[in-house]
């Protein structure tokens, strides 16, 4: 489903600032594979979330998505096949809209947008159903503006918005980090209920290293730009912490792992 | 000072504040739907009246110039546009090397004169300053401006609820969650500033009929006037909690606020020539009573924070 064929990417070159943030990553993914990234701080991960959805061009390499090869494709074509949550809550909606306009919006990706109404009745009681899945009660309030909801309901919402129209992948980048615990679980639960649903590609950056173990069928690690450990099956469910942590010195060369990845 | 000269005086103040309130229609729509300030306006203001008056002078039928005038406003709108999306040049930098040149065009346009005048007695005007009293109602220059108001909001409310009018909302409200879901924010940038600048330059068409001449420098500090508007809308209005249509009504009823305290202003034995610095400070107080309201009667934050789950 996905074709990631040795893809770099450096930022400010000939700067003092010239950060390689990608060097020759490979990622394969096939249909309905669940994969979480894990990685220290610059890691890449990020970085290669923003590369597959196209926010630049990569400097090498070619990108393919379902056979059709995107690497040229500007960000918003490459969103017909993409449904993307980011870390920040503002980030995936549009404040000074209403729920169920921020819900047009994402039913009309890849579509050409003209004349028509912007938002239908038949479309409005669709809208109401897809709402229940998140339990939130946002079902009762399609007329809301965004604006007035709390970071954990637009984050749900972001989440309902990218698969609204099923995507070919979803593009998760730390969609739980800036949550509490408890609404973070319930967004996790979502994600999970949704993904298995519509037996989604997605691809899920994480700081918490319990999250990526028991959540998708594959887990990577990434390091200066790279994958570095890519395992999957029985291999990874047996995964615990220490494993992972102990692998990512061990890859990284005996470079102790950073705080906020202990913090998992 | 003779109260009577006062009254007299605030039905055109009215007219103009309707004419002015069109514009600022326009300016709101890149001020406050795109989050762009866009000041080409300055000189679009110029072009549409001088557009306008010199079609009307070869013969053409008002309507059809009102509609050139349009044209010709989108036109202007769509350079700087490109000038912002497809070269990356500042928006507002953009707005101004767009209405730099324009002056060079409207001198032009107006066949390298400062100002050309249109008789209303030889000419059949949609809108003029004699037309305020003395005519029958139904050729009122207020009752013009009302209708045509009525009918831009109603041609803009149906516009911003369809999928190209929904897209040109987001990307106003984030972008990137714009291009996230498949929008073009290039293209709706481009779009929301030809329609701006078309629907000013349509509003210069009828000040200049109004007046009774194009003149050059008809557009200066227009974005401070169209900006006194949309922010007088707000703070008179934005407490009562209206529909776009409404909001776009409380911009156009900003214009006519605003020329009425202007007028107010000039008969309490202001200098004319002062308009421009008593403009810019009118806006200048109207932009910072939200900010300072909201520093200093704030209402204290709750023990704990507020709730985010």
């Amino acid at each position: 489903m996905l074709d990631i064929n040795r893809i770099s990417k450096t930022f400010n070159r000939g700067t003092v600032n010239e950060k390689r943030a990608l060097s020759g990553l490979d990622l394969h993914l096939a249909e309905g594979d669940f994969v979480t990234v894990i990685g220290g701080n610059g890691a890449g991960k990020s970085t290669m979330l923003n590369a597959i959805a196209g926010t630049w061009f990569v400097d090498e390499g070619s990108l393919l998505i379902d056979g059709t090869d995107v690497t040229r494709l500007p960000e918003h074509r490459r969103a017909a096949y993409l449904g993307r949550v980011f870390q920040d809550p503002m980030t995936g909606t549009a404040a000074s809209m209403q729920i169920e306009e921020n819900l047009a919006l994402a039913a009309r990706r890849g579509k050409h947008r003209n004349l028509r109404k912007g938002i239908t009745s038949k479309e409005r009681e669709a809208y109401r159903e897809q709402l229940k899945i998140l339990e939130l009660g946002l079902e009762d309030r399609l007329t809301t503006g965004v604006g007035l909801l709390s970071g954990g309901q637009r984050q749900a919402l972001t989440l309902l918005m990218a698969t609204l129209q099923k995507p070919k992948l979803l593009l998760l980048d730390e969609h739980t980090a800036a949550l509490d615990p408890k609404t973070a679980a319930k967004v996790l639960e979502a994600t999970d209920k949704i993904v298995g649903r519509d037996n989604l590609t997605t691809i899920m950056i994480t700081h918490n290293m319990k999250d990526a173990i028991h959540h998708g069928n594959r887990l990577v690690m990434m390091h200066e730009g790279h994958i570095i450990y890519d395992v999957s099956g029985e291999e990874k469910r047996k995964l615990t912490v220490s494993d992972l942590l102990h692998k990512f010195e061990e890859a990284s060369g005996g470079e102790f792992a950073n705080d906020r990845m202990m913090l998992a | 000072m003779n109260i009577m000269a006062l009254f007299n005086a605030l039905p055109g103040a009215c007219a103009q504040g309707l004419i002015w309130g069109i514009m600022a229609i326009g300016v709101f729509i890149t001020y406050w739907i795109l989050d762009l300030a866009d000041l080409t306006v300055d000189g679009t203001m110029c072009t549409g009246g001088a557009v306008c008056i010199m079609m009307m002078l070869s013969g053409y039928n008002v309507w059809v110039s009102l509609l050139a005038a349009f044209l010709a406003g989108m036109l202007a709108g769509l350079v700087t546009g490109l000038l912002h999306t497809a070269f990356g040049i500042p928006a507002i930098l953009a707005g101004i090397l767009s209405q730099l040149g324009l002056y060079s065009i409207n001198l032009r346009i107006m066949d390298n004169k400062a100002n050309q005048a249109i008789s209303v007695d030889k000419y059949s005007l949609l809108v003029s300053l004699r037309y305020i009293k003395g005519v029958p109602f139904y050729r009122n220059t207020l009752l013009i401006a009302l209708l045509i108001i009525a009918l831009l909001i109603g041609l803009l409310y149906w516009f911003f609820g369809t999928e190209l009018g929904c897209s040109i909302r987001a990307t106003g409200s984030n972008p990137n969650m714009s291009r996230a879901q498949g929008i073009n924010t290039d293209l709706t940038k481009i779009v929301g500033l030809m329609l701006s600048n078309g629907i000013v330059a349509f509003a210069s068409g009828l000040y200049a009929q109004y007046q009774g001449f194009a003149d050059i420098n008809a557009g200066r500090g227009a974005i401070v006037i169209g900006l006194a508007a949309v922010i007088i809308g707000q703070v008179v209005f934005g407490r009562i909690h209206g529909n776009f249509a409404f909001k776009l009504l409380s911009v156009a009823m900003g214009g006519v606020i605003y020329y009425l305290v202007l007028q107010v202003v000039l008969w309490l034995g202001l200098n004319a020539n002062d308009l421009k610095l008593i403009s810019a400070m009118i806006v200048a107080i109207f932009l910072a009573i939200p900010y300072l309201k909201g520093k200093h009667f704030s209402k204290p934050v709750k023990k704990g924070g507020a709730n985010r789950a």
